[in-house]
């Protein structure tokens, strides 16, 4: 259970950013969670209150948006997305890939702010 | 007061990750291999590590070893006794060594001294997945005693990892491993990964081991 020192670190990058571009107030965080980053997205949503709470962050609301794992299947030549992460082949064509294309990803996209 | 959308496309470990980056140049300059052992708790990475630190010393290979535990140093003990150099990493409570923790522990080493340095990270099969350490290598270990499924429990360590480690194989049969299935189900988490059977207390699949270890690796521009 790591959510809450993701949830501080995510809480720091975001105040930075709002600071930066001199926001009074933020409504909005949105991150990417792939779903081999490691993290569960209810429980990150439950630290995210906890982290946010006395900082420039507090009162906003977190979205997570789950990206599914994808690979790079060397036999079809493109990119599939995988039905499961407990099996790393192509779900068309069946041939094994370790080329991951997104899933790993936990990423700030965007925060809606108010600036004066 | 008017609304706005900041688009940032920030990662959120973006700290950790320039950190890490920051480390594994270091390592890389200082000439020095560097492993991250990840296992659940009780796998026996002390135990492989013992044996794999007093070969390495014996060998004449500099070694040394960073050895997470949320609490005691009773591993730094253990792993002194090879004659490498070690430290222990309290976590206090922590769940995963992050890039800070292994900066602050190498302060005062002289990198350039060392051929090979273990991380051991701390038991657990889920946060240490997501923390870049700034190894080279990444190994994830597996006991017999842990059952054949756990691959498939934790995709996102086992998908991490460059290697695993199978361990204890001396109570393979004792535990009615099933080797085969172990070896299917890491593969279908990622296939390429390269599959080492060991015992620490025989020295099963030890050689094996240390050429994987000492073998040349890519390393950066």
């Amino acid at each position: 259970m790591h959510e809450l020192s993701i949830a501080h670190g995510l809480v720091e990058a975001a105040s930075e950013a709002a600071r930066e571009a001199g926001a009074v107030k933020v409504n909005e965080v949105r991150v990417r969670v792939g779903l081999l980053s490691g993290v569960a997205a209810p429980a990150l949503q439950f630290c995210y209150g906890i982290a946010a709470a006395g900082t420039p962050l507090e009162g906003s609301k977190l979205l997570i948006r789950e990206l599914p794992v994808v690979i790079y299947c060397p036999r079809c030549e493109r990119e599939v997305e995988l039905p499961s992460v407990q099996l790393f082949r192509c779900p068309v064509c069946g041939t094994p890939s370790a080329a991951i294309r997104q899933g790993r990803e936990m990423e700030i996209e965007s925060l809606e702010i108010e600036v004066p | 007061m008017s609304k706005r959308v900041l688009e940032i496309r920030k990662s959120v470990l973006g700290k950790n990750d320039l950190l890490a980056a920051e480390l594994r140049t270091r390592f890389q300059a200082a000439g020095v291999t560097v492993f991250n052992l990840v296992s659940g708790p009780g796998a026996g990475k002390t135990a492989l590590l013992e044996r794999t630190l007093r070969t390495l010393m014996r060998e004449g290979r500099r070694a040394a070893a960073l050895t997470g535990d949320l609490e005691t140093d009773n591993d730094a003990r253990r792993l002194e006794a090879s004659g490498a150099t070690v430290r222990q990493i309290m976590t206090h409570g922590c769940c995963h060594l992050d890039a800070e923790m292994i900066s602050t522990h190498i302060e005062g080493w002289d990198l350039a001294a060392f051929d090979v340095l273990f991380i051991e990270n701390v038991g657990n099969l889920v946060c240490p997945a997501s923390y870049d350490l700034g190894e080279d290598s990444r190994v994830a270990l597996l006991s017999v005693t842990e059952g054949e499924d756990k691959p498939l429990k934790y995709p996102g360590i086992f998908h991490s990892a460059d290697a695993a480690v199978l361990t204890k194989m001396d109570l393979a049969a004792a535990c009615e491993f099933d080797l085969e299935a172990a070896a299917g189900n890491l593969r279908a988490v990622h296939p390429a990964i390269r599959i080492i059977e060991t015992s620490a207390k025989t020295g099963m699949g030890m050689r094996e081991w240390m050429d994987f270890l000492l073998e040349p690796r890519e390393r950066l521009p």
